[in-house]
């Protein structure tokens, strides 16, 4: 058997034994996300949206519906690799891993694709259920579909990088509520940030989820508050760099290797 | 072919501690091999090394001609390990552990689903593949590993305390299987606190004390060493005080079982004469199981007498040369650290 269908059978392996993770757990993985989703178009979307009116000519619901689903993608993307990985290690079956032939890399592959899968299947759901307050349209496929790809690999990876260097259960529930939630609140997802001071609007670019939220919703709503080009560059470059903090912290074996 | 080959082996921990100081070691394709020694002694280190759990410090280690550095890939093909602690997810199934781990070695599903129910059935767990791992008894969790670790066909099963913390019953079993494999080609290398199993089971073993090998040579000739055996007695009638006989150590278990400590040279008719001239009738004898024991605690005290350079053999002596060379390779280590 050749080197190439072994790794294909291994990374098969790690992505289906991911999978079968989150689903063997639904309860915990994706019903939750559909609940809290339903919370915020019924409150912001219903019963204070109506009041706020129209943003930038769609009606509050349509305008925030893409940040929801954008948001519940980072976080299940995210969570899924953090949780897993981190529970391989404190459980000692990452180790069945570290034995085994499989290059460093195809071990990320294996994570950040299991990530991807909660994080566009929690996507789809949440997009099922904004269908029953709202209608959306897609402005563009392609756009719509890159941008939810790209951003669930991108918070899988940063979910990864977590988990390396978590010691305890605390470690991984520190980033998402101090970093990933102020960020992903802060990143447009329920306002457009034209509406923010000049000083805020500047200060609100350097946070990279506004990016993500803003190409997801000009592919949905053909409408962005940054240039899509400028949301692809920074998504890419946070994914290349990303990646590559991964690969050295597995070549040199933080948090998994005495 | 060797199946293993180890050449000054270096480990020396982040806080400055040399758990292996430059260890050598050669296990024949096909072999028992025992690795014994005390808690601390290393072989922890060492296994965890060869499976690439823990990164070495310097030297090199071969598995049937594949380095471990240059040729990874290779190497850990050949390697099944059974670790000393559980280590799969409680939340699988056995069936999805065994099959899963063999497709991390690149065995299609449809193979490793088949191979799956050859060795859980032979380690009688085909009849728990479906249920949550955590649900098994802790027997059947280190048959579990057992199975996980033969999946993608190993030539090398390392087997580090298989047998800690099991009942007498499932540890011959799992003996018994274990040396099925063995007969079958496979090559073993088995650490373990129970020494009559070493004994019992290994043609060839290893001593490892303080980060270095002080004894690698058959267990045979290993225990020619021993000059002195054991008998345990049980008597006709009750003694009140040890019999006295100037060339034989005894000591009273309890009134109605004498245990004898005999030289070697000694002819055990004259032991027998005289114990008989002293009123002391023998229903039955058998010889004291823990020989090795016996031996392995003398080899580790000569060792800490002589400050680690004794040896207990002319393979021993090998082994002192390279863990003088592999000190100063560790001070060479923390040296390039600090």
């Amino acid at each position: 058997m050749n080197r190439l269908l072994r790794n294909r059978v291994a990374f098969e392996t790690l992505l289906r034994k991911e999978i079968r993770r989150f689903t063997r757990i639904w309860v915990q993985t994706l019903l939750p996300p559909a609940v809290t989703m339903t919370l915020y178009f019924v409150i912001f979307g219903n019963l204070i949206g109506s009041r706020v009116g129209e943003m930038g000519g769609y009606s509050y619901m349509q305008y925030i519906a893409p940040g929801i689903i954008m948001m519940s993608v980072i976080n299940n993307a995210y969570a899924n690799v953090v949780s897993s990985f981190f529970g391989a290690k404190f459980q000692h079956h990452i180790e069945e891993l570290l034995v085994a032939p499989i290059p460093n890399v195809l071990i990320l592959a294996g994570y950040v694709a299991g990530g991807m899968a909660r994080g566009l299947l929690v996507g789809i759901i949440v997009t099922g259920v904004a269908l029953f307050f709202t209608r959306l349209s897609v402005a563009s496929v392609w756009v719509t579909l890159s941008t939810v790809v790209l951003t669930s690999t991108l918070f899988s990876l940063g979910g990864f990088i977590n988990a390396v260097f978590a010691k305890k259960f605390d470690d991984i529930s520190i980033v998402p509520t101090f970093i990933l939630t102020p960020l992903t609140y802060l990143g447009g997802v329920f306002y457009s940030i034209d509406l923010l001071p000049k000083f805020w609007q500047t200060v609100s670019l350097a946070n990279p989820v506004l990016y993500m939220v803003n190409a997801f919703r000009f592919g949905i709503l053909g409408e962005s508050d940054v240039p899509i080009g400028v949301s692809y560059l920074v998504i890419c470059g946070f994914i290349v760099l990303l990646t590559a903090i991964s690969l050295t912290l597995l070549n040199r074996g933080t948090g998994i290797r005495s | 072919m060797n199946a293993l080959e180890i050449r000054g082996l270096t480990k020396v921990y982040a806080g400055g501690v040399a758990a292996l100081k430059g260890i050598d070691l050669t296990v024949r394709e096909g072999e028992f091999f025992a690795l014994l020694g005390p808690n601390g002694a290393g072989k922890s280190t060492t296994i965890g090394i060869i499976t690439s759990l823990t990164s070495k410090t310097a030297g090199s280690v071969r598995v049937f001609g594949d380095d471990i550095d240059r040729n990874f890939e290779a190497a850990k093909r050949h390697i099944g390990l059974v670790p000393q602690e559980i280590n799969f997810s409680q939340f699988e199934t056995p069936l999805d552990i065994v099959v899963n781990q063999a497709g991390f070695y690149g065995v299609p599903r449809r193979i490793a689903l088949d191979r799956a129910e050859e060795y859980l059935t032979r380690l009688s767990l085909w009849d728990k593949r479906n249920v949550p791992s955590r649900a098994l008894s802790g027997g059947m969790k280190r048959r579990l590993m057992i199975a996980r670790a033969l999946l993608h066909e190993p030539r090398l099963l390392i087997l580090d305390e298989p047998t800690a913390g099991v009942d007498i019953e499932l540890r011959r079993s799992t003996w018994e299987f274990i040396t099925e494999v063995n007969k079958a080609g496979r090559t073993i290398i088995l650490t373990t606190h129970y020494l009559e199993e070493a004994e019992s089971l290994c043609r060839d073993v290893a001593i490892i004390d303080k980060g270095k090998i002080i004894a690698n040579t058959s267990m045979r000739a290993l225990l020619e060493q021993l000059n002195v055996e054991s008998f345990i007695l049980d008597l006709a009638r009750p003694l009140a005080a040890a019999p006295n006989i100037p060339y034989v150590k005894c000591q009273l278990n309890d009134p109605l079982c004498l245990e004898i400590r005999v030289d070697k040279t000694q002819n055990l008719n004259d032991v027998f004469d005289s114990l008989t001239g002293q009123g002391v009738e023998i229903m039955s004898l058998r010889n004291k199981s823990n020989r090795l024991e016996e031996l392995f605690l003398r080899i580790l005290e000569e060792g800490s007498q002589a400050g680690g350079s004794a040896t207990a053999n002319a393979a021993a002596e090998a082994s002192a040369k390279a863990a003088a060379q592999a000190e100063s390779a560790v001070d060479s280590a923390k040296e390039a650290a600090s």
